[in-house]
C-alpha cells in the first residue's frame, strides 16, 4: 500500500514542487519509489527549499495543507530520523547537491537491502554510521575549488587586455593625468585579479567599450580612474584656494541682437499657423541643406557597387539603407505637412477675411530627367536583390537550425520507443521505478520542430515598391521646392474687425526689454523695445562687461512691459559661459529659447497663452500652446588692444565652473583658521563681492565694517577706555584739580575733598595758580620794581621748579631707615653712658632742658601748634636823651621838670632819678612779639638792661590750606618780629587841680629795635636759645646810647664788637615738631670722581663721628642738582670797582663797603625757595643775577671778595644765632681774626662775647677743608690756625692731595651798573605805597604828612647810606625839632620786594601814634649799587606839634 | 529739603564692624591697635579713627584664638572714590622678657559693597637687617618697628623692608554706603544678591 500510495501521489508531489530546483525534485522522486519512509525525505526536501530557496515562491495554502495533514502512518523511528535529519541544514548550501548525491549512494544501498526484505520493521532500516569526517587534503582541495583567494602579485598586462590591443600609457605620452588617490598596491593587484576573475567573460566586452572611452588598460582602472577623477577634482575646488583669482582685467562682451517669438498670447490664429509654417519651412531647408538622403544614398550605391559579401559589410548597407528611407521619409512627411499647413493658413486667411501675416509659399517644380527614373529603378532592384539574398540568408540558417531540432527530436522519439518497450517489461515486474527513473533521464518530450517557412521572394519586389512609393516621389513626379517668403500683404487695421484691431493695439502696447544679470546680480539692461507686429524685438545692444570676479553664471532676464500695467518677466535665460577661446568677433550668434508657461488669456483675436484654442469653426482640433521664443545672443570674451584676450588663463577650464562654487563658500575660501583672521575673511568678502544690501549678509557685512579696521592697532582696547575724550577731561575743572594735586602743585597739594559734581567747583580755584602760571611770564611793575627783577623771579621760578622736580623723585626713593625704625648695635660708649646715667640724681639743681616729645606734623591741626617765647631779659637798650625831654617839660608846662609820670614803677623812678642828677628820663621798655599779625607784649621794664623773663604765647596758623605736612611748614615764609619799645607815660591832665583826683596818662610808646626770626628757622632748629642783637636803627631820634654818655663824640675807628642792643631769648614750638628729614644729597648725580667722593663720605663720617653737632661740609648741591665740591666754588672776584674806589685809602673801610654791598643783596632761605628741599649753592653770577640766596651764597660772595682784595679768607661753616646753620666769613688781619657775618654785613673780633656765631664746624677755602677737631666749637675759645693740625684737619693731605679742582665760578663777574632813574621811580613808587598803607593802617584816624619834615629826612637819608649806616651828626634834628615833638628812625634794608618793606615798617607801630595832632613825616630813599643791588632807606617819624 | 530734588554733594560711608580676633600660633597676651588710612577727599565725620584693644590671652579651647571683638564704628564722608579707607591693623605683645613688641602690621581696604563681609588679614612684621642685630633687637626686646604703621597701607617706600609673616586678624565689616550710586559710583554689582555678599568669606591662606 505504501507503493501505492505514493505513486498515487507522485504527481501530488509533482505539484507541490513547481519551484524547486530540477535537482532536487529528482533526489524526491527517487527516495519516493525506495521507501516507504521516504516521504521525510521529501519533507526534508521541501524544507530544504523553504529554508535555503528564499527566492523560491512558497506552495500555495492548500497544497502545504494537503501535504502536512495527509494521513501518514504514524512513525515510532522519527526520533532517530531526526537525528540524522538534523545534520542536514547544517551542511552548506553549496555542498547540497554533492551531500545529495553522497546519501544517494546510502540510500541506494539500504534500498538495496529493502528490496529484499520488504516487512522489516523501521528499527531494521536505520544504520547507525561514523560520523561523516572529510579528509583534510579533499576538504582543502574543495575549497580551493570553490573559494577564490584573489592574488597579491601584479596581473600580467596581457592578461587584462584584449587580444591585439596595446595598452596606452597617457604619461609616457606627455599628457596630463591627474593624480590617483592613494591605493597601496597590494590592494589594487587583488582587486584587478578579482575583477579578472569575475568578469571572466564579461571583461572582453568592457575593455572593448572602455578602451575607447577611458583610455585605460583595464576595466578596474578605468573605474579607479574615474573616482581618482572626480576626487581629485574635488580636491582642487576645495583647497586651490586662489587658482584662477582673477588678476588681469577681463571682458565678457553680452550681444544681444533681438528676440523672435515662436508663440506669444497676443498671436492671432493665423500667427499660429504662419509660425508654424515658418518653422516647417526652416526645418526643411536646413533638411535640404544637409541632404543627408543624397549622402546615404551615395553610400549605399557605393556599398551596393563593392558587393563583397562580407557579412559585416552586408550588415552595414543594410543599416545605411535603413537610415535612408527613414530620412527619405521624413522628408516627404515634411514636404507633406508644409503644403498642409500652407493649405490651411491660406484658408484661415479667407474664413477670418484679413490677411495678418505676410507669409507666403511658393512650391517649386523642378522636373527631373529621364536618367531619375533608370536610377530609381535600379534601386529597386539592387534593394530587391539585396532583400532576397537576406532572407535567403535568413532562411538557410532557420533551416540548419530546424534540422538540429529535427534530429533531436527523432532521437527522442527513438529512446520514448526504447523506453515503451521497456515499460512493458517492466510492467510485468509490476514495479514501475525503473520507468521513472528512464523517464526522468529523457526529460520532457521536446516539441517536433517546424519546417522555416520558405519566404515570399517573389512578393519581395512588390513590398519594396511599395515602400519606395511611400517614401519617395513617384518617377516623374517633379521635386518639389516649398519657399517661403514674406512678402505678402498684411490688411490694414481699419479692414480688420473689432476682436483683431483690439489685438493689434495690444501688441503696439507691448514692449519689451532684457536685464542682463553677471553672477546673480544685474549689471545692465537693454532700452525698452515694442514688439512689433510680427513678433518680432529687435535689440542689437553690446554690453561690455568688466569682470573682475569669474562668471557663474550669465542670465538675461525678459522683461515684459505694457502699458499700463507693471511689468513682469517673462522668462529668464542662461547663457553659457563662453570658452576663454570664444573671442569677440569669431563668435557665432547663438539662438537661446525659452518658454514662459505663464498663462494669458485675451478676449480679443489674440490667442493667450497655455490657453486651448482651435482652427476650426465648431472648436474642435483644440490646440494649448506656450509663450516661446528664441532669443538671438552672443556671449564672448572681448578683445583688447593689440588682440589680446581679455579672457581668463585657458589652463583653468573649470574655474569658470567651479569658481562660484568656491568663491561661496567662505569656509574653504580662506580656511577654518582664517575665520580668526579678519583680514582673511575681508578679503575673501571683497573678493566675493558680496551685496551688502542683501539681508543675508548683513552679519557679516557688519562684521566687517566693525570689527575689521584697515589699521593695526596695538592697544586695542585703548579707545574703549577713553570714556571722555582728553580735550573733555582737560575741561573737566574737577579733573584738573584732582590733577594738580596729585601733581603736589603747591596751590593744590593738600586740598581736601575736592567736590564731587563739577558745579560746585568755581573757576575762581584756579585764578592763583593761573595767577602763578602768568606771573612767570608778566612783568609785573607792582610787586617787581623793574624788569629785571621780574626776569629774576621768572628765572628762580625755572630753577625752582626743576629742582623741585627732581627731589620730588628723589623724595619717593625710601631707605630702610625711612620706613623702620630699628635699634643700633648698642656700643660699649653708649652702654657706659647708660649706666652712668643711672647715676644721675633725679632731681638735679641746675635742670636741663628735656627733649619733648615729637609729634608727627600729620595729626596737627589748626590751633594745635603755638609758639612760645621767652623773653629773659636785654642789654644795652638806648637810653631816652635828656634832651628830649625838654619839650616834654615844656609842653607841660605845669611842671618844674619834665620827667615823664611812671605810675608803675614809682620806687625806680626814684632811684634812677637819684642816678641820673641831670633829671635824665629812665628808659621803659617793653617787648613786643608780633606773629602772623599775633601781637603781645611783656609787661614794662625799668632801664637799659631790664629783666623780662616772660612767656608769650603766640598761636601758629599754617598756610591757607591748613595742611600741616613738615614741607608746608617748612615753606611757611613768616617771621617772629621782636621789636623793644619804649614806654612813655604823659600826664595829660589839663587842669591842676584835678591831679589828686584823677590820672590821666597818655601812653606813647617808642620802638627802639628788633629781632626777626624766621619760622622755617624756629622750625628746623626746634628751638632757639640765646642772646640776640637786635637790630636797632642808625639813627633814634631822642634816644642815645648809654655808653654816649661817658665818652661822647669819640669812637674808634673800629668799634667795639660788643656795641649794640641785646636780647636774651628762648623761643620754641609748641609742641615740638618733628623737622624735616635733611635730603640725602649723595642722591644727586655728579661730575666729581668716585674717588673723591669716598673720601669726602669718609671724611664726613669721621667728622660726624667725632663730633656730632658740628657741620662738616664737602660738597654741596649746585643749582643744577649736581654734588660739587666745595672748593670749587671759592674764588678771588673782583668786587665791583666802584666799591673799591670808595675808600681808597682805607681798606677796612673798603671791606666794610663790601661786606654791606654783600648783605644788601636780599637774603631768601633755600628752604622757602626749594620746599624740603636741602641747600643749593649757587655759584657768584648766579647769585647776582637772581639777586637771591641765603647765607652760604652771601658767605661765598664775601669770602671772593675778599679774597680778591688780598685778604686772607674762609668760610666758616658753623651755627649761628638766630639762623642755626650757617655760613661766615673769617678773614685774618695780621693777628686778628675778623668773623663777618655775610647776611648783615656786621664783622665781630674772634673775642666778641656777642658774636652771634655760636660753634664752627669747618673752613673752607679756595685750596682746602678743615675739620674743627678742637675741643671747643666757639670760636672764642678755638685757634684758627689751621696749620696746626691737632686743631683742624685738613681734607686734603699729603695722602690725598688736592686733585687740582678747577672752580665753577666765573673767572670775573661783570657788573652792570644800575639805572639811577629806575632807581629814583623805585623810590618814588615805594614813598607812595608806604605812605597809602600808613593811611591804611589808621582807619580812624586822620593822617596828617608833614611836609617839611619829609623832605628834611629825604635830604638826611642819603648821608645815612654815605657813611655806611653809622650815626652821622644829630644837626639835622634841630632844624626838625622846633616847635615838635619828634619820633622816628630810618629802616635800612635790602631791596628784593616792597612787601618785606611794607612790614618792618608795620612792625616798628610808628602808625599807632593816636595823638590829635600827630603828623607823620615819611621819607624813602633807595640807593642804588652795580649790579641792580639796591639798598633801601626808610625814614619814618610821627611828629606832635608843641604848643 | 525737598527729597525729590536731593543732589547730594558728597557720599557716606558707614563702617561699623569688630576686629573679631587673632589667630598667632605662637604669641599669647596680645592687643591690637588700628586706624584707618584714607585720601585726600575722605572725612571721618563720626567714629574713632583710632583704637587700641584690650589684653586677650588665649582661650583653653582646642581653636586657640585670640578674641578681642573690638567694635569699629566710623562713618567717612567723601567725594571721591580714590584713597578709599584702609584700615591698618598692628597688634602687640609681650615678649619673653616682658617688653612690649609688634607682632604684625597689617592693612586692608574696608569693601566696598554694601553687606557683611569679613576679612581676614595677614599679618607681618619688618625683619632685623642682620643676624647681630637681630639678637641684640631680641635682647633689648625692641624689635624692628614702622616708623608708623600706616606705612603698610601704601606701596610706596616697601621695597626696602623685609618682613616675616606672623598670623592672621580676622576683622568683621558691615558697610552702609549712601548717595554712592548718584553720584555715579555702583559698588554693588547687579549679578551678585546681595545674600552671596552675606555668604562669603575669605579663607585665611593655608589654614
Amino acid at each position: 500500500n505504501h507503493s501505492r500510495f505514493f505513486s498515487d501521489h507522485i504527481p501530488s508531489s509533482k505539484m507541490m514542487f513547481p519551484h524547486t530546483t530540477p535537482t532536487l525534485s529528482l533526489v524526491v522522486l527517487r527516495k519516493r519509489a525506495l521507501s516507504q519512509y521516504a516521504w521525510w525525505f521529501v519533507f526534508v526536501g521541501v524544507s530544504l527549499c523553504l529554508t535555503n530557496q528564499a527566492e523560491t515562491g512558497l506552495p500555495s495554502a492548500e497544497e502545504a495543507y494537503n501535504f502536512f495533514t495527509f494521513n501518514f502512518d504514524p512513525e515510532p523511528q522519527e526520533d532517530q530520523h531526526k537525528g540524522r535529519l538534523k545534520r542536514r541544514p547544517r551542511r552548506g548550501e553549496g555542498e547540497g547537491e554533492e551531500e545529495e548525491e553522497e546519501r544517494e549512494d546510502e540510500e541506494t544501498e539500504t534500498e538495496d537491502e529493502d528490496l529484499f526484505i520488504i516487512d522489516q520493521s523501521a528499527r531494521d532500516f536505520l544504520e547507525v554510521t561514523r560520523a561523516e569526517c572529510m579528509e583534510y587534503s579533499t576538504r582543502v582541495q574543495r575549497e580551493e575549488e570553490l573559494l577564490f583567494t584573489p592574488s597579491t602579485r601584479p596581473v600580467p598586462a596581457y592578461s587584462k587586455l584584449p587580444e591585439n590591443v596595446q595598452p596606452r600609457y597617457l604619461e609616457e605620452e606627455g599628457l596630463y593625468v591627474g593624480e590617483r588617490p592613494p591605493v597601496s598596491l597590494s590592494n589594487q593587484n587583488i582587486l584587478e585579479n578579482r575583477i579578472l576573475i569575475i568578469y571572466k567573460f564579461d571583461v572582453l566586452f568592457l575593455c572593448l567599450h572602455s578602451i575607447a572611452v577611458a583610455l585605460h588598460c583595464s576595466v578596474e582602472l578605468g573605474v579607479l580612474s574615474i573616482s581618482a577623477q572626480t576626487l581629485t577634482s574635488k580636491h582642487m575646488n576645495r583647497y586651490t584656494v586662489g587658482i584662477g583669482d582673477s588678476q588681469g582685467d577681463y571682458q565678457l562682451d553680452v550681444d544681444v541682437s533681438g528676440l523672435v517669438f515662436s508663440h506669444h498670447p497676443l498671436f492671432s490664429r493665423e500667427h499660429v499657423l504662419g509660425v508654424r509654417l515658418a518653422q516647417l519651412c526652416d526645418q526643411q531647408l536646413s533638411r535640404q541643406h544637409k541632404d543627408l538622403n543624397r549622402l546615404l544614398s551615395d553610400k549605399v550605391s557605393g556599398l551596393n557597387g563593392l558587393r563583397n559579401t562580407n557579412e559585416y559589410r552586408m550588415c552595414f548597407i543594410r543599416h545605411t539603407r535603413r537610415l535612408r528611407d527613414a530620412e527619405q521619409e521624413k522628408d516627404r512627411t515634411l514636404l507633406k505637412s508644409i503644403i498642409k499647413v500652407w493649405k490651411e493658413l491660406k484658408a484661415l486667411r479667407e474664413f477670418q477675411r484679413f490677411t495678418n501675416t505676410p507669409y507666403k509659399l511658393y512650391i517649386r517644380k523642378c522636373v527631373e530627367q529621364a536618367s531619375d527614373e533608370l536610377e530609381q529603378e535600379a534601386e529597386v532592384q539592387a534593394e530587391v536583390a539585396e532583400l532576397r539574398a537576406e532572407y535567403t540568408e535568413d532562411y538557410e540558417t532557420k533551416m540548419s537550425g530546424y534540422r538540429g531540432q529535427l534530429e533531436e527530436w527523432k532521437s527522442w522519439r527513438r529512446k520514448e520507443k526504447v523506453l515503451k518497450k521497456k515499460q512493458k517489461q517492466r510492467k510485468q515486474l509490476s514495479r514501475d521505478e525503473e520507468d521513472e527513473g528512464s523517464e526522468e533521464e529523457l526529460g520532457e518530450e521536446p516539441v517536433k520542430p517546424e519546417a522555416p517557412e520558405k519566404p515570399d521572394l517573389a512578393g519581395l519586389e512588390q513590398q519594396v515598391r511599395k515602400k519606395a512609393a511611400k517614401i519617395r516621389r513617384r518617377p516623374g513626379e517633379p521635386v518639389l521646392l516649398p519657399e517661403l517668403t514674406t512678402a505678402g500683404p498684411v490688411t490694414p487695421n481699419e479692414q480688420c474687425p473689432r476682436g483683431e484691431l483690439a489685438r493689434r493695439e495690444d501688441v503696439t502696447k507691448r514692449s519689451l526689454y532684457i536685464k542682463v544679470l553677471y553672477n546673480d546680480k544685474e549689471v545692465s539692461r537693454t532700452d525698452s523695445r515694442s514688439l512689433s507686429t510680427d513678433f518680432r524685438v529687435h535689440f542689437g545692444q553690446i554690453f561690455n562687461l568688466k569682470i573682475v570676479n569669474l562668471p557663474e553664471s550669465i542670465k538675461l532676464q525678459v522683461i515684459y512691459e505694457s502699458i499700463g500695467s507693471s511689468s513682469s518677466q517673462l522668462a529668464e535665460v542662461c547663457v553659457p559661459i563662453p570658452e576663454s577661446s570664444v573671442l569677440t568677433g569669431t563668435a557665432p550668434s547663438e539662438e537661446l529659447e525659452f518658454s514662459s508657461n505663464q498663462r494669458v488669456m485675451f478676449n480679443h483675436e489674440g490667442v493667450g497663452s497655455d490657453v486651448p484654442f482651435s482652427f476650426a469653426a465648431d472648436g474642435s482640433d483644440r490646440h494649448t500652446l506656450l509663450t516661446s521664443a528664441k532669443l538671438s545672443c552672443c556671449v564672448s570674451w572681448a578683445v583688447g588692444e593689440g588682440g589680446v584676450p581679455l579672457a581668463p588663463p585657458t589652463s583653468q577650464p573649470a574655474a569658470g565652473l567651479h569658481s562660484g562654487l568656491r568663491q561661496r563658500d567662505a569656509i574653504a575660501c580662506i580656511g577654518a583658521s582664517g575665520l580668526n583672521d579678519m583680514k582673511k575673511l575681508r578679503k575673501w568678502a571683497a573678493d566675493s563681492r558680496l551685496d551688502p544690501n542683501d539681508p543675508n549678509n548683513a552679519s557679516i557685512m557688519q562684521l566687517l565694517s566693525v570689527a575689521v579696521p584697515d589699521y593695526f592697532r596695538l592697544e586695542q582696547l585703548q579707545e574703549e577706555f577713553n570714556f571722555p575724550s582728553d580735550g573733555e577731561l582737560d575741561r573737566s575743572r574737577r579733573f584738573r584739580l584732582l590733577r594738580l594735586r596729585s601733581q603736589e602743585v603747591a596751590e593744590f597739594r593738600n586740598l581736601k575733598a575736592i567736590p564731587a559734581l563739577e558745579r560746585e567747583i568755581s573757576e575762581k580755584v584756579f585764578e592763583d595758580y593761573e595767577c602763578r602760571l602768568k606771573e612767570v611770564e608778566r612783568v609785573d611793575a607792582k610787586d617787581h620794581i623793574d624788569g629785571h627783577r621780574a626776569l629774576v623771579a621768572k628765572y628762580l621760578q625755572k630753577v625752582r621748579k626743576s629742582v623741585v622736580n627732581r627731589f620730588l623723585i628723589t623724595k619717593h626713593h625710601f631707605i630702610l631707615s625711612d620706613l623702620v625704625i630699628e635699634e643700633e648695635i648698642p656700643s660699649i660708649g653708649i652702654l657706659g653712658l647708660n649706666l652712668f646715667k643711672l647715676a644721675e640724681p633725679k632731681r638735679p639743681l641746675k635742670p636741663q632742658r628735656k627733649e619733648r616729645k615729637k609729634v608727627t606734623a600729620q595729626n596737627l591741626s589748626d590751633g594745635d601748634i603755638r609758639l612760645l617765647l621767652n623773653i629773659i631779659r636785654g642789654y644795652d637798650i638806648p637810653v631816652r636823651r635828656p634832651n628830649a625831654s625838654k619839650p616834654v617839660g615844656a609842653r607841660k608846662g605845669s611842671r618844674s621838670y619834665g620827667d615823664p609820670f611812671t605810675s608803675a614803677h614809682s620806687s625806680q623812678t626814684a632811684l634812677q632819678g637819684s642816678e641820673w642828677p641831670l633829671g635824665q628820663p629812665v628808659i621803659q621798655p617793653f617787648v613786643e612779639v608780633s606773629f602772623q599779625r599775633t601781637v603781645l607784649r611783656t609787661s614794662t621794664a625799668e632801664g637799659p638792661n631790664p629783666c623780662w623773663n616772660e612767656e608769650l604765647i603766640l598761636p601758629f596758623r599754617c598756610a591757607p590750606s591748613g595742611d600741616y605736612s613738615t614741607s608746608s611748614l617748612q615753606a611757611v615764609r613768616d617771621e617772629v618780629f621782636i621789636n623793644i619799645f619804649d614806654e612813655i607815660l604823659y600826664e595829660v591832665v589839663e587842669d591842676e587841680r584835678e591831679r589828686g583826683a584823677s590820672v590821666h596818662t597818655r601812653i606813647e610808646r617808642h620802638w627802639l629795635g628788633s629781632i626777626k626770626i624766621p619760622f622755617s628757622t624756629i622750625y628746623l632748629q626746634s628751638r632757639i636759645d640765646g642772646t640776640f642783637k637786635v637790630a636797632t636803627p642808625p639813627v633814634l631820634l631822642g634816644y642815645s646810647k648809654e655808653r654816649i654818655l661817658g665818652s661822647e663824640g669819640g669812637y674808634d675807628a673800629v668799634r667795639s664788637p660788643s656795641e649794640g642792643t641785646f636780647l636774651t631769648l628762648f623761643v620754641t614750638i609748641d609742641p615740638q615738631l618733628v623737622p624735616g628729614d635733611p635730603i640725602r644729597e649723595k642722591k644727586f648725580d655728579t661730575q666729581e670722581t668716585e674717588r673723591l667722593l669716598l673720601a669726602c663720605e669718609l671724611y664726613e663720617k669721621d667728622a660726624h663721628r667725632r663730633f656730632p653737632d658740628r657741620r662738616c661740609v664737602t660738597t654741596v648741591v649746585d643749582m643744577n642738582g649736581k654734588t660739587v665740591f666745595v672748593t670749587r666754588f671759592i674764588r678771588p672776584l673782583t668786587p665791583p670797582q666802584e666799591l673799591l674806589d670808595a675808600f681808597p685809602n682805607s681798606p677796612q673801610e673798603t671791606m666794610e663797603l663790601v661786606a654791606r654791598y654783600v648783605s644788601f643783596i636780599p637774603f631768601l632761605p633755600d628752604s622757602v625757595s626749594f620746599a624740603s628741599v636741602c641747600d643749593l649753592w649757587s655759584t657768584c653770577d648766579q647769585f647776582l643775577t637772581l639777586l637771591a640766596g641765603d647765607e652760604e651764597e652771601h658767605a661765598v660772595l664775601l669770602c671772593n671778595y675778599f679774597l680778591a682784595m688780598g685778604k686772607k679768607a674762609w668760610i666758616i661753616i658753623g651755627s649761628a644765632l638766630p639762623e642755626g646753620p650757617t655760613a661766615y666769613v673769617l678773614t685774618q688781619e695780621h693777628s686778628r681774626y675778623l668773623i663777618w657775618n655775610p647776611s648783615t654785613g656786621q664783622y665781630y673780633g674772634q673775642y666778641d662775647t656777642f658774636c652771634p656765631l655760636q660753634a664752627v664746624g669747618c673752613l673752607i677755602n679756595t685750596d682746602n677743608v678743615w675739620c674743627n677737631i678742637q675741643v671747643y666749637a666757639a670760636p672764642m675759645r678755638m685757634s684758627f690756625d689751621v696749620t696746626k693740625p691737632k686743631c683742624w684737619k685738613p681734607f686734603f693731605s699729603r695722602t690725598f692731595p688736592d686733585p687740582g679742582l678747577s672752580s665753577v665760578q666765573p673767572e670775573y663777574l661783570v657788573y652792570r651798573r644800575t639805572d639811577q632813574t629806575a632807581a629814583a621811580e623805585l623810590q618814588d613808587r615805594i614813598e607812595k605805597i608806604l605812605r597809602e598803607k600808613i593811611m591804611d593802617w589808621r582807619p580812624r584816624h586822620p593822617t596828617r604828612w608833614n611836609r617839611y619834615c619829609t623832605s628834611t629826612l629825604r635830604h638826611f637819608l642819603p648821608k645815612m647810606e654815605l657813611s655806611g649806616g653809622r650815626e652821622v651828626s644829630e644837626e639835622h634834628r634841630v632844624d626838625v625839632l622846633i616847635g615838635c615833638l619828634i619820633s622816628g628812625f630810618p629802616l635800612h634794608l635790602p631791596f628784593s620786594e616792597i612787601r618785606p618793606i611794607i612790614e618792618a615798617v608795620y612792625s616798628t607801630g610808628v602808625h599807632n601814634v593816636e595823638a590829635p595832632s600827630v603828623e607823620f613825616a615819611l621819607a624813602v630813599y633807595v640807593h642804588p649799587y652795580p649790579s641792580n643791588v639796591l639798598s633801601v632807606w626808610v625814614y619814618i617819624a610821627s611828629l606832635i606839634r608843641t604848643r | 529739603v525737598n527729597m525729590t530734588s536731593y543732589n547730594p554733594s558728597v557720599f557716606l560711608l558707614m563702617v561699623n564692624g569688630q576686629i573679631e580676633g587673632a589667630n598667632f600660633p605662637e604669641y599669647d597676651d596680645l592687643y591690637c591697635k588700628y586706624c584707618f588710612v584714607y585720601g585726600h577727599d575722605w572725612a571721618p565725620t563720626s567714629g574713632l579713627e583710632e583704637g587700641i584693644s584690650q589684653i586677650t590671652s588665649k582661650g583653653r579651647d582646642s581653636s586657640r584664638s585670640l578674641v578681642w571683638n573690638f567694635p569699629l564704628d566710623i562713618t567717612f564722608k567723601s567725594t571721591n572714590p580714590f584713597g578709599w579707607p584702609q584700615i591698618v591693623v598692628s597688634v602687640y605683645g609681650p615678649d619673653s622678657f616682658g617688653n612690649d613688641v609688634v607682632r604684625g602690621y597689617g592693612a586692608v581696604h574696608v569693601p566696598f559693597s554694601p553687606g557683611t563681609h569679613t576679612r581676614t588679614i595677614p599679618m607681618f612684621v619688618p625683619e632685623s637687617t642682620s643676624r647681630l642685630q637681630k639678637f641684640t633687637s631680641w635682647l633689648m626686646g625692641r624689635r624692628p618697628e614702622y616708623t608708623d604703621p600706616k606705612v603698610v597701607a601704601q606701596g610706596e617706600g616697601r621695597e626696602v623692608t623685609r618682613v616675616r609673616s606672623q598670623g592672621f586678624v580676622t576683622l568683621q565689616f558691615n558697610i552702609v554706603t549712601k548717595d554712592m550710586k548718584k553720584l555715579g559710583y555702583d559698588t554693588t554689582s547687579t549679578e551678585q544678591a546681595p545674600a552671596m555678599h552675606l555668604s562669603r568669606t575669605e579663607q585665611p591662606y593655608g589654614s
